[in-house]
């Protein structure tokens, strides 16, 4: 029994060892080859922020997302520490950062301050939050991909990012409400919120298509009205200037 | 006995489904009593709000102190915002509607800018109170037209589930007072001329949404694919789908579309017909494992721009999604960096392909810029902000401000406290055009993405 235990442990050391001796460093195991700059998640950045906190100069928490405070902690570093100030941790930054920071690789913080999320079985820290577009939460996205699932699900990819542009446009049109759940529930707008198949859970593939319309990507031409040829009950429909077909939609203004 | 028996449990039963019909029918009349009040309570809302608004246009009118204009202004601002909402949740979406809306929303526009404006010292000109004068009636005319339709809904006690009813059903030849009230709304205000709404309106647009800036040579349908090859990995088992705009767009364009049938995977992209310059790209297949970092994906991302003919351009925006990065390009014209002419560009982070382009913004922006000299030197622009934001970065840019006018500012970068924020002061008279409190990363909650 003891000796499996002993064997596992040795796999286990042997293969923490591998990368340590790619970059010398005293401490059990550094950061990964990657040069880390705004906007990254994960794993090295949980280390990048835990090691900032340690002396001080990152006083936000710990979730694995290189935001604003990461990036201006790490300048501040960059500076007292004479390094050229660039925002983005290269070889050099974090050589540096590795000599002058103890980092526990063991039992790696999860959140700083009071309210501390558990780590449950793995001592493995995972980011707590992720980059989210301007001016759209999480349950924004959410609730756009059900309705891009509702009424698209069978739509090619381009078609779903369409339908989810379509209600972008809508926001900032003026003949249109100003919030995306306005625009999603203003009565009649779209059959799959009248009869209730909004709230089906929407998929992987929903989902990306709405932060693809969200992040700047319109394949309707700015269209701002869509309709399905075989089942439009609407003459008015027909009648809007068209501007393309994606699927089985026709996308008009 | 039996026959007794039986038939009284048929009877029972008969008595039991009634009941229980009765009580199906109550329940639906409650559910449909509840929508139809809800329609009703923002149809009223409406009819009050554009009442308001209409004396609330006439008091500004009679208005000679700059002091009390502006708080009327911001008023008339609230309550086109608040009639706005009203319309939206309203069962007319069906119906033609839109000029209405767009006319509450230039009126919204209008007093919002007007209202912004230090009236002390740039007054409201000839021009501006002609257009308030004409907005007065026309707003008169709405006020007329809807508190006709609400005369009428309620001496007849319309319903608005039949007007919900008649539109879906796409009988809207059927005789509904309500929707023949709200066509006539409609028509008044298509009746208003442009013209009379003064330049104030007109000048709302200064992108150029037809691309009119883009200047070249109108491409083929075969010079449309091979451009299209530049950005999509062709190969033999594609089969490639070249398609025209419609009739409705006011710019042509082509719509190239790439799928394999083997893997699955599927590339779009659309090329205006001027010139041949991409407008969007996305190639959606699946990304695997993250392979590469965020940041050899931003230097491949711009390597594919230099290499595709877009030149100076300086990443300002990065962000990793899953396994995907998406970076921000903005042009940098000798240090002055042009927000509107922004590229999007989308790395997938297993093997580093560009997996999309969006360019709309920056073709709709593109154009000779004569930038100017700031008027005023960065100390100066300094002495503008707020003095608890610790500056930490500064530099020369372009925006698009409130009035939708260019301007060339002061870009400061600061933090106050744990918040980031970006301001931009202009750099010819120090005003403060923007402030934006930058993002911070969002806590995930469990279930949600």
């Amino acid at each position: 029994m003891k000796k499996k235990w002993f064997t596992k442990y040795l796999i286990l050391a042997l293969l923490c060892l591998t990368p340590v001796s790619l970059v010398k460093t005293n401490s059990a195991q550094a950061f990964t080859g990657q040069v880390i700059q705004q906007g990254a998640v994960g794993d090295d950045v949980i280390e990048l922020q835990s090691r900032l906190n340690y002396i001080g100069f990152y006083h936000g928490k710990i979730d694995g997302v290189f935001g604003w405070g990461t990036y201006w902690a790490l300048r501040n570093f960059q500076y007292e520490f004479g390094l050229p100030i660039d925002g983005v941790a290269g070889p050099t930054t974090k050589a540096k950062l590795v000599k002058v920071t103890k980092y526990d690789y063991k039992n790696p913080p999860t959140t700083s301050g009071g309210n501390t999320a558990k780590t449950t079985g793995t001592n493995k820290a995972k980011p707590t939050a992720s980059n989210t577009p301007k001016g759209f939460s999480q349950n924004d996205i959410r609730l756009m991909a059900n309705a891009v699932h509702g009424e698209s699900r069978g739509e090619p990819y381009i078609g779903q990012v369409a339908v989810a542009a379509v209600i972008l446009n809508r926001v900032n049109s003026p003949s249109f409400p100003n919030t995306v759940s306005g625009v999603i529930f203003e009565p009649g707008a779209f059959t799959a919120v009248a009869d209730g198949q909004i709230w089906l859970t929407p998929n992987e593939n929903s989902k990306k298509a709405v932060m693809d319309a969200i992040n700047g990507w319109d394949p309707t031409g700015e269209a701002l009205y869509y309709f399905n040829p075989a089942t439009a009950t609407s003459s008015w429909i027909w009648g809007r200037p068209q501007i393309k077909k994606i699927g089985k939609h026709i996308f008009c203004k | 006995m039996i026959r007794g028996i039986l038939i009284g449990i048929l009877a029972l039963g008969i008595a039991g489904t009634a009941y229980w019909g009765y009580q199906e029918h109550q329940e639906k009349n409650a559910v449909l009593l509840n929508a139809e009040n809800n329609y009703q309570r923002a149809f009223h809302n409406l009819t009050y709000r554009v009442d308001l608004l209409h004396d609330k246009i006439g008091t500004t009118l009679a208005m000679n102190s700059k002091n009390s204009l502006s708080p009327s202004l911001i008023e008339v601002w609230r309550l086109t915002s608040q009639a706005h909402s009203d319309v939206g949740q309203l069962p007319l979406s069906l119906l033609p509607f839109n000029k209405t809306e767009e006319f509450l929303a230039n009126i919204g526009n209008f007093s919002y800018k007007t209202a912004v404006r230090d009236l002390e010292k740039d007054p409201l000109s000839e021009k501006e109170y002609e257009t308030l004068k004409t907005l007065y009636k026309q707003s008169g005319d709405i006020q007329n037209e809807l508190r006709k339709v609400q005369s009428m809904v309620l001496k007849n006690n319309l319903r608005w589930m039949d007007v919900e009813m008649a539109l879906a059903s796409g009988k809207e030849q059927t005789d509904n007072t309500i929707i023949d009230g709200f066509k006539t709304v409609e028509k008044t205000v298509t009746g208003y001329d442009e013209s009379d709404q003064g330049v104030t309106f007109s000048n709302m647009q200064i992108k150029d949404e037809n691309y009119n800036n883009i200047i070249g040579k109108t491409i083929s349908r075969n010079e449309a694919i091979r451009i299209a090859k530049k950005y999509m990995k062709f190969d033999g088992n594609a089969t490639v789908k070249v398609t025209k705009n419609g009739k409705g767009s006011d710019f042509g364009f082509y719509s190239v579309a790439v799928q394999n049938k083997k893997t699955g995977q599927e590339a779009n992209m659309d090329i205006t017909k001027k010139a041949g310059r991409p407008i969007w790209f996305i190639n959606n297949r699946e990304v695997k494992k993250q392979a590469i970092s965020l940041n050899d994906a931003s230097n491949r991302a711009k390597a594919f721009l230099s290499d595709n003919g877009y030149k100076n351009m300086e990443q300002f925006e990065s962000s990793q999604y899953e396994n995907m990065g998406v970076f921000n390009f903005v042009t940098n014209s000798n240090g002055v960096r042009v927000y509107p002419e922004s590229i999007k560009v989308q790395v997938a982070l297993d093997n580093g392909d560009i997996i999309g382009v969006s360019a709309e913004e920056y073709l709709k922006s593109f154009k000779k810029r004569n930038i100017e000299k700031p008027a005023i030197s960065v100390d100066e622009a300094k002495t503008k902000i707020n003095p608890n934001l610790k500056v930490m970065e500064d530099r020369q840019a372009i925006i698009v401000n409130d009035l939708n006018e260019e301007v060339l500012c002061y870009e400061f970068l600061g933090t106050i406290g744990n918040d980031t924020y970006r301001i931009f002061i202009n750099a010819k008279d120090g005003n403060e055009e923007e402030v934006e409190k930058l993002k911070n990363p969002e806590e995930t909650y469990d279930g949600v993405l």
